[in-house]
């Protein structure tokens, strides 16, 4: 990300703006930043939800700033396998289903998917791999897991295709203290298996020393206006 | 096809409302159907309360008139025919039966009708079905009286149970014939059509209770008994109407114009047909009306769809964004829910057409006994299948309400929804 400026239409005030931010592959980053920094603007930005107004942003070395949103989002699930802090799953979905999700979107995660074996035992063994019996799980509704649970699954639906990059928005806030280190040992396990970069955001520094690289989110923003309400 | 999917699951998912909607819709598709089949039903009972008749004679008058008073016993002939023109008639070349009908008497609130035995082999209702007999038999003897399956169920009568019959029209008559009163000697069948309110004598018998009458009350001193009048000549001066059946449909209007230009005495002569189809004209407006009700009733049940969906829209929100974030575009998600109002409006149609046949099978045989109107079970017609089409298009046409607010929600949210 070069240059890069940015401001929510509509909402007052907050605007974000990153002179140089950049990643290299299969790096594990964690970005810290408290809440309302402009994280999760952020990563809707790198994710080609949203557009920059000015500037310059590459993933892979193509330019997603200028691309059209149809192009954008074909991008963003060829490229991105992304979890959210918590109720990343489809209610009415299987767990199996949950994880197959992207791979209804996207020909090439599928294509990857299904090298080794066919996509529902990819699909299981990811699972299983996170440490989810997939035997007993895979056919549940996703609805009645525990969170800690919902939040593997949706890891396996990141991971599932080997996207070149993995995007989590504070995964393991929902997470006590134990099972945080568990679940990103698993995730970074799987994503070093599927050679992805992981970019997380988090507002917990405790966290820092599983990751290569740590990158506070106040040093890299310029012209920044905190959100008033947010 | 994964939207389609996606959809179904998801309304899987909220079965309870998902079914509560699709029955709503399903009860109003059925009732827009069953509007539909009755009126269609009503229409041909309508068209079909006399039929095999050819013409119907009476004093010259409107055609909707002597139609009325001739078939459906309403109102009142202003004038008789002379029973010379009657014989005239029956003597054309061309008229292959004739049966007199001679109206004016009652007998508690129910029209006494003097006819002839011809009447019961002749009258034919519903395309080809024939007067038959519950119980008895036709008249034979001058007293005997056949009456419609309404009269005999209202009034609790059996065969061989004494009547007397009204002079006048009136629901209580103080002017009785009570002097010969008249037995039972059959009950018809339940037909539907006035037939079933109708008290059936001879024309003879008609005749006979007049005899000593004049001007509407007894002449004093001059009552006739019984037995006298047996004896006498009956042939009537008058009757009311005629129902003539040719030999040949060619020679209807031929005929027509011959009785309506008839010289010695003022005569009309219709076609029951084209005067029901007048009547029918008439009274039409309230199958609009019935028609316009069961259009609000689907317009209603599609708003209760789209007021689920809406209602639903911003608790899934976060749905929204978790397909968005695995690459769903903002088209895709209006899809869906589109998809979803289109499945909800198609399976109630599908559920409505079934309810409406079994519906159809379990009421028709007591609709066609209790209220004579016999309901065609057939295939959808092509209107029917053409409002089922634009059932299911205004469903989802109704789904792309708040198909386009979650749209702009998924458009403005991104994927970063927390809630």
């Amino acid at each position: 990300m070069d240059a890069v400026h940015f401001r929510w239409p509509g909402r007052d005030g907050f605007a974000l703006g990153i002179d140089g931010f950049h990643v290299a592959r299969s790096e594990r980053l964690l970005l810290i930043g408290p809440s309302g920094s402009g994280k999760s603007t952020l990563l809707s930005l790198l994710c080609g939800i949203v557009t920059p107004d000015a500037g310059e942003i590459r993933v892979l070395d193509k330019e997603l700033s200028s691309m059209d949103a149809a192009a954008r989002d074909r991008a963003r699930v060829e490229h991105f396998g992304i979890i959210f802090q918590m109720f990343n799953l489809l209610p009415y979905l299987s767990v199996i289903d949950n994880v197959l999700l992207p791979l209804s979107f996207s020909k090439t995660r599928r294509q990857r998917a299904a090298e080794a074996r066919t996509v529902d035992a990819e699909a299981r063994r990811l699972l299983d791999h996170l440490g989810l019996d997939p035997q007993a799980l895979a056919s549940r509704s996703a609805a009645r897991l525990s969170v800690g649970q919902q939040q593997r699954v949706a890891a396996a639906r990141a991971l599932i295709g080997r996207p070149e990059i993995v995007v989590a928005d504070e995964p393991t806030s929902a997470l006590d203290r134990k099972h945080q280190r568990h679940f990103l040992e698993l995730l970074f396990g799987e994503a070093e298996d599927a050679g992805s970069t992981v970019v997380m955001v988090s507002h917990d520094e405790t966290l820092a020393p599983e990751f290569d690289r740590v990158v506070d989110l106040g040093d890299i923003l310029v012209n920044h206006v905190p959100a008033a309400s947010r | 096809m994964i939207i389609l999917r996606l959809a179904w699951q998801s309304l899987l998912n909220r079965w309870v409302t998902a079914l509560l909607t699709i029955l709503a819709i399903a009860v109003s598709v059925m009732l827009l159907l069953g509007v539909e089949k009755v009126r269609t039903g009503a229409r041909s009972s309508f068209a079909n309360t006399i039929s095999g008749t050819d013409l119907i004679v009476g004093a010259r008058s409107g055609d909707l008139q002597l139609l009325l008073y001739s078939v459906f016993r309403i109102g009142n002939a202003t004038n008789n025919m002379t029973y010379e023109s009657f014989e005239e008639i029956a003597a054309d070349p061309a008229v292959d039966w004739i049966v007199p009908v001679s109206l004016g008497d009652s007998h508690r609130g129910f029209r006494v009708m003097g006819t002839s035995s011809a009447y019961f082999e002749h009258y034919r209702y519903r395309r080809d079905r024939r007067l038959t007999f519950a119980e008895g038999k036709p008249f034979d003897d001058l007293f005997d009286a056949v009456l419609g399956a309404d009269v005999a169920a209202t009034l609790g009568y059996r065969i061989g149970d004494p009547i007397v019959v009204a002079h006048g029209l009136g629901d209580i008559s103080f002017a009785e014939h009570d002097d010969k009163p008249f037995v039972v000697a059959g009950i018809l069948e339940k037909t539907g059509t006035p037939v079933d309110r109708t008290v059936h004598v001879s024309l003879e018998a008609i005749e006979a209770i007049h005899v000593d009458w004049q001007s509407g009350a007894q002449i004093p001193g001059q009552a006739v008994s019984a037995d006298d009048v047996r004896k006498m000549d009956l042939t009537p001066g008058a009757v009311t109407a005629a129902f003539v059946g040719l030999k040949s449909k060619l020679s209807t209007f031929k005929l027509q114009r011959a009785i309506n230009e008839y010289a010695q005495e003022p005569l009309s002569a219709i076609l029951p047909g084209a005067a029901l189809q007048e009547l029918w004209g008439l009274i039409g407006t309230a199958e609009t009306a019935l028609g316009a009700v069961s259009v609000m009733v689907v317009v209603t049940a599609l708003l209760g769809m789209v007021t689920m969906v809406l209602a639903t829209l911003n608790e899934r929100r976060r749905e929204m964004a978790i397909l968005r974030s695995v690459g769903a575009r903002p088209r895709t998600v209006l899809g869906l829910l589109v998809a979803e109002a289109g499945l909800l409006g198609l399976l109630g149609a599908v559920l409505g057409v079934v309810l409406l046949y079994l519906v159809l099978l379990v009421v028709r045989p007591l609709v066609d006994t209790e209220f004579g109107l016999y309901l065609e079970i057939g295939w959808l017609t092509s209107r029917e299948q053409l409002s089922l089409v634009a059932i299911v298009v205004a469903g989802l046409l109704a789904g792309l309400l708040p198909a386009l607010r979650a749209y702009r929600l998924s458009l403005a949210d991104g994927m970063m929804v927390r809630t």
